[in-house]
């Protein structure tokens, strides 16, 4: 007779997959270190190393709030040019005013970043607009504006004052500035994640946004939340590579929002909201940029960069309904 | 008058509902004056037919739906529900159909959402002690099911129990549970019943709906009817009986629940012999006749299902013969299964069964388009004339051939399944719980439709878990338990005893 107990067994099988997905990611990551590190040694260099971790950091800030609003079940398009329009706007506000403290700058880059995510927000939260169509637009609109205010002018790195680029370039014993950055923006989520009423939600939401009203759930609320922060992250990003490039252009981080995806996806959090970990999001975003930088360093045509994105996007797609599929597999035989 | 009724035991009632209507954009009014009334401490059966507007009352009741008018009375004072927390922060909480679980989460978490007890610094959530409480509380309620376990991993039963554990975690003064038991085992259902005694115990007040009459008797004390929206009655069950309470449901006398209509036994049409797949079912032999109905009795589990979609080719057999008329076949895939004159109707129609924004036609010629199709261009007039013929032979409730399926009552959905079956013109049907979760007017025009089609010749399987059900409609009756055949016996020898204790693996016992 079925007893109430009887999924003893599939238990700890169970268990084993949802870790085996992070693990998952570590894998690949060290093969893909192994095979780059022959070709060229240089690649597992300390200077190159800690390239890498620089470029992720960015990367991993922005997929941390792409990752907010892909556990809702919605997706973030506009985060590149959330980030270009408000990197533009602080680099030109420090162009113009060189005595501006530099220490407002992450400020003002949240805000305005905030601004562009509570747009998104308003339109699918209150306005019900399927978040695709609703941030494709914001993603022109925005990207327009950075033209607009620049007048498709560069802000160049002699116009900046140096305190604006000392703001990545500081390191705090031996570490990076900008890696300290992604580390609190990380553990900050981490913990609002896993450890506060409203990171579950988010969580509930996605995976069912009738019974999230049942239970009491804001449900607009969550969802305008979701969008806001991913824009505010945007927009401290922005700030961020700015300074770190020293230099603001009209058309930077054009199609950053596929790689944000991407590293939220290859992270394994499901497109269709509900289920991922933030810490695969962060190993994500690692080895998106690790193999990015390996086709540099093995000097492989960049032009190969966006259809090799676009494979390794696909492949973490089905790696995961692969292993959904075997799993229930095992389980049906089991019962 | 009930009004004046009303007045004068007032204090006795915890829950009020005076005069209730609503609509829906435009259409009839779901409820037209209804009123119900909820004593403290007892259990109260809602009945009435699907669409009668039961599920509507309680979703008004629990703050999900708000009423065009009438009055809610709480201990006697109004009280208005905007939402689903008002009414929880005023003790009441609703165990829905369609459960309200979150499936990548964990059963601690689904049971404590939206209401963590925190004790840390900065109000965050104590995994460990989440666990602990969790457990502890499932424990009490005698069930066991790992507090850590995400509720995807979990079978339909489990979830129904992790739902009702949710609801009880508030501690609710009036718990409504709309059809808690559907997809429970009878050792469940019986389990679910103590927990529920114990509340009224305690003095909590429960509505409870069901489709099963005889939990009706089981469990309630009074019970109130709805009929296409409108007050029927309430009865107290000591005082009433099931003929009282289907002829207040359907609103006509019926006869016979089972219309059996005895059918001359024609050819052999389908002969299985020594069927196996291996961790689900072994050397399963039966046989089965025109113009017979052939029931398979079992409890969930005992392989019953996959043995008809063993032969449907769903699933592939592992040892074992299948004869059609005399002569052995082979079937791979449904697509055989069907040419050979099998037709297999399963369980969960919305899974398997309909494409739900589609209309009627759509649906019941969907296996049947190439041969509607003229040099590859569907031959429009055709395929309606033909679901019409379906249309008129089930006896199908909708405003026409052309309305969508997903706003079709479930009684009516089925029906539907049945026609986009039949159009394949097969010669054995195989029905997989056909009743499961339809009203008793649906389900006796389900009846006298299995009659009727074995009156023209059609050899029926008929799968089932409700014991009046299978001993009421089958000519013969095979009994299966952990994947084998444990008996065979005659509509004349049928008993719910006699099966049960079959299904049960009682005679297995006896034996070894």
């Amino acid at each position: 007779m079925a007893k109430m107990g009887s999924i003893n067994g599939l238990r700890e099988k169970s268990y084993d997959i949802a870790k085996l997905r992070e693990i998952g990611i570590i894998f690949p990551l060290f093969l893909f270190g192994l095979i780059i590190a022959l070709r060229n040694p240089y690649f597992i260099s300390w200077e190159n190393l800690r390239y890498i971790f620089l470029d992720a950091s960015i990367l991993t800030i922005v997929a941390i709030g792409e990752m907010m609003v892909i556990l809702t079940g919605g997706i973030d398009l506009s985060v590149g040019s959330n980030l270009a329009l408000t990197g533009m706007t602080v680099s030109m506000i420090y162009r113009d005013f060189h005595n501006f403290p530099v220490i407002l700058a992450p400020l003002i880059g949240i805000l305005i970043g905030g601004v562009c995510g509570a747009i998104n927000g308003l339109f699918v939260a209150k306005g019900k607009v399927i978040p695709i169509i609703a941030t494709l637009s914001t993603m022109y609109i925005f990207r327009g504006i950075v033209y607009i205010i620049s007048g498709g002018r560069w802000v160049n790195a002699h116009e900046m004052p140096e305190g604006y680029k000392l703001l990545t370039r500081v390191e705090i014993l031996g570490i990076p500035i900008l890696v300290i950055y992604a580390l609190i923006v990380f553990l900050f989520f981490y913990y609002l994640l896993n450890y506060k009423a409203i990171g579950r939600s988010i969580y509930a939401v996605g995976n069912n946004p009738q019974s999230a009203i049942y239970i009491g759930i804001n449900k607009v609320k969550v969802l305008f939340l979701v969008y806001l922060i991913s824009g505010i992250l945007a927009g401290l990003s922005g700030v961020l590579y700015t300074s770190r490039f020293a230099s603001a252009e009209s058309s930077a981080a054009i199609g950053f929002e596929l790689s944000a995806i991407s590293a939220v996806v290859i992270g394994g959090v499901k497109t269709t909201g509900g289920s991922g970990k933030i810490g695969g999001v962060v190993l994500g975003a690692l080895l998106l940029t690790m193999i990015v930088n390996g086709l540099n360093v093995m000097k492989i045509s960049p032009f190969y960069k966006l259809a090799l994105q676009g494979l390794m996007f696909l492949i973490a797609v089905i790696v995961d309904s692969l292993i959904a599929e075997r799993y229930y597999k095992g389980r049906r035989r089991r019962v | 008058m009930i009004l004046g009724g009303v007045f004068i035991i007032m204090e006795d009632y915890i829950l009020e509902v005076r005069n209730i209507y609503k609509s829906f954009t435009g259409a009839k009014p779901v409820l037209e004056g209804v009123n119900f009334n909820l004593k403290k401490g007892e259990i109260h059966a809602l009945l009435g037919e699907n669409g009668a507007g039961k599920s509507t009352l309680i979703k008004i009741i629990s703050g999900v739906l708000q009423p065009d008018h009438g009055d809610i009375l709480l201990k006697g004072k109004k009280v208005y529900f905007g939402n689903p927390m008002d009414a929880q922060k005023h003790g009441i909480a609703a165990v829905f159909q369609e459960l309200a679980l979150f499936p990548e989460l964990s059963v601690a978490e689904n049971i404590f959402i939206g209401h963590y007890k925190y004790r840390t610094l900065f109000r965050s959530i104590d995994w460990k002690d989440l666990y602990k409480e969790a457990n502890s509380f499932l424990n009490s309620l005698g069930i066991e099911i790992d507090p850590k376990a995400l509720v995807k991993d979990l079978s339909i039963a489990e979830r129904q129990i992790v739902e009702i554990a949710r609801v009880l975690s508030i501690n609710p003064e009036i718990l409504i549970m709309d059809e808690p038991t559907s997809s429970l085992t009878l050792e469940e259902t019986q389990r679910l019943f103590n927990i529920v005694r114990s509340l009224k115990e305690k003095g909590t007040s429960i509505i409870f709906i069901s489709h099963r009459l005889e939990e009706v008797f089981a469990i309630a004390d009074r019970v109130t009817v709805l009929r296409d929206g409108q007050y029927i009655g309430t009865k107290n069950v000591a005082e009433t009986s099931v003929d009282e309470l289907i002829q207040m449901m359907v609103g006509r006398k019926l006869e016979d629940m089972y219309p059996k209509v005895e059918t001359k036994k024609g050819e052999l049409l389908l002969k299985v012999d020594g069927l196996t797949r291996n961790g689900e079912f072994y050397d399963v032999s039966f046989e089965l006749f025109e113009g017979e109905v052939l029931g398979i009795a079992g409890l969930v589990g005992s392989g019953r299902t996959e043995v008809a979609q063993t032969i449907f080719g769903i699933r592939s057999k592992d040892k074992g013969k299948i004869y059609i008329r005399g002569e052995e076949v082979n079937i791979k895939n449904p697509k055989d299964a069907i040419s050979l004159g099998i037709v297999y109707v399963p369980e969960d129609r919305h899974q398997h069964g309909l494409l739900l924004p589609m209309d009627i036609v759509c649906n019941t010629t969907l296996p049947i388009l190439e041969s509607l199709a003229n040099r590859g261009i569907i031959d429009r007039k055709e395929e309606e004339i033909l679901t019409k013929k379906y249309f008129e032979l089930l006896d199908i409730r909708a405003s026409g051939i052309r309305q969508k399926v997903m706003s079709l009552s479930g009684g009516n959905q089925q029906k539907v399944v049945l026609a986009k079956w039949l159009a394949t013109k097969p010669k054995i049907l195989i029905l997989d719980e056909p009743t499961r979760g339809i009203d008793v007017g649906a389900k006796v025009a389900i009846y006298q439709l299995i009659n009727k089609l074995a009156q023209e010749g059609y050899g029926i399987i008929l799968i089932s878990s409700e014991m009046p059900e299978i001993i009421g409609m089958s000519d013969r009756i095979i009994i299966m338990h952990e994947g084998r055949i444990v008996g065979t016996i005659s509509r004349r020898e049928a008993t719910q005893e006699k099966i049960l204790s079959m299904a049960l693996g009682r005679k297995v016992y006896t034996k070894s």
